[in-house]
Order: C-alpha cells, then sequence, then structure tokens
C-alpha cells in the first residue's frame, strides 16, 4: 500500500512548521510518498547559512521550545532520509530570492514550479501550513 | 542469536522517539529486538501504532518509573 501526501509549505511561525515536519516524516516513515513544497516565509529557514529560529505563533510554539520538542529541521531531514520524501523548493522563491540550489540544505531537492506539484497533488491528500 | 538494542529516547516528544526507533531500525538485522525508552506517553502509544501498520512486531511495552519501555522485534 503506498498512499500520497502532498504538504504545501509557507508558513515562517514554529507551530505551523512543526506540524508539517510532523506529517512529513511520519507520514513518510509509514509508507506513504510524501511530496513537501516550500515557497514564501519557509523558504528561509531551509537556506544552509540560516540562523535565524522560528517565532512562536502562541504559546504552544514558546512550549516547544522549553520542552525540546524534536527541532523541525531534523525532522524534514529525518523524512528524505528514513522515509524518502521529497522537499521541494518553489521555483518562484529561488529566483525571487536569487538562490541556488547550493544555499539551500542538502536534502532539498531541485526547484520545482506550481505547475508540476499541482498535477503531482490531484492525487491523494493535500496539506497546507 | 539476535541482539536487543537500548534506544534511549527519553526527554524529548513525539515524533523523536519514533523518528529515533526508525533510525535504529534502519540499521537492524530481520529478527533483532529493540527496546526504546521514552518519557512521552504519546510516543508510547504511537509507537505500537506505527509498528503494527508497517508490519513489525510488538513484543512487549509497560512504564517503569516514568519511563516507557517498547520493546519491538524487526520482522522484515
Amino acid at each position: 500500500m503506498s498512499d500520497k501526501i502532498s504538504i504545501m509549505l509557507i508558513a515562517s511561525k514554529r507551530e505551523q512548521l512543526q506540524m508539517a515536519a510532523m506529517v512529513a516524516s511520519v507520514g513518510a516513515v509509514s509508507g506513504s510518498d510524501v511530496t513537501v513544497f516550500l515557497s514564501m516565509n519557509a523558504m528561509e529557514y531551509f537556506k544552509k547559512d540560516c540562523n535565524t529560529k522560528a517565532p512562536a505563533d502562541g504559546p504552544m510554539g514558546a512550549l516547544l521550545e522549553d520542552k525540546n520538542a524534536p527541532d523541525f529541521k531534523d525532522l524534514f531531514q529525518q523524512a528524505v532520509e528514513l522515509g524518502d520524501a521529497k522537499i521541494f523548493p518553489c521555483s518562484m522563491a529561488v529566483d525571487i530570492m536569487g538562490l541556488s540550489q547550493d544555499d539551500l540544505e542538502d536534502y532539498i531537492s531541485e526547484p520545482l514550479g506550481l505547475t508540476k506539484f499541482l498535477t503531482d497533488a490531484s492525487e491523494g491528500q493535500v496539506w497546507t501550513f | 542469536m539476535s541482539e536487543r538494542k537500548l534506544v534511549d529516547a527519553k526527554n524529548t516528544f513525539c515524533p523523536g522517539p519514533l523518528m529515533e526507533l526508525i533510525a535504529n531500525m534502519k540499521q537492524a538485522e530481520v529478527g533483532d529486538e529493540l527496546e526504546v525508552l521514552s518519557t512521552d506517553e504519546g510516543s508510547a502509544n504511537d509507537i505500537p501504532e506505527w509498528i503494527n501498520k508497517v508490519g513489525h512486531e510488538v513484543l512487549e511495552s509497560f512504564q517503569n518509573d516514568g519511563v516507557w519501555h517498547i520493546v519491538v522485534k524487526k520482522a522484515k
């Protein structure tokens, strides 16, 4: 059994990034075919030289930080390495930010256009964060 | 004889213990037993759910001094 999970991630806040990372990692290691499409303010965190911590949206985000919840970037990396998830940066976002693929973490795939993502996402579950 | 590997995933939260178990599971041989230690009750429930979903085996699950022990066997 292999179902398909497509995740669009555009958020900048810790809670949304964390939840997206949880769905991606647990889905991928449970046999689902997981695709993550990164764009807008989420892009920043996947740059190799990013030192910015995702700000909390509310009290839960602060708790995630205080209680040593897994780092969302580690979870995305595990989704790729342990569950064969694919994480694609939006090609528009890469262009507008003036990035090359080398600027992004090594577990991030090549830029993907929205048309292709929408075609891929037309089957299975679609999640947005 | 198969060995039992200890996976100490205390003091983190879901899905940390599950991901640590899976990382260790990848290295293990079929028939090996792994014992996960977790202080997170959600993980104590979620790990057996994952094991059953992907077709491995839960041998035992118990709590001792605030730590859950989940013993699993790699079945494939």
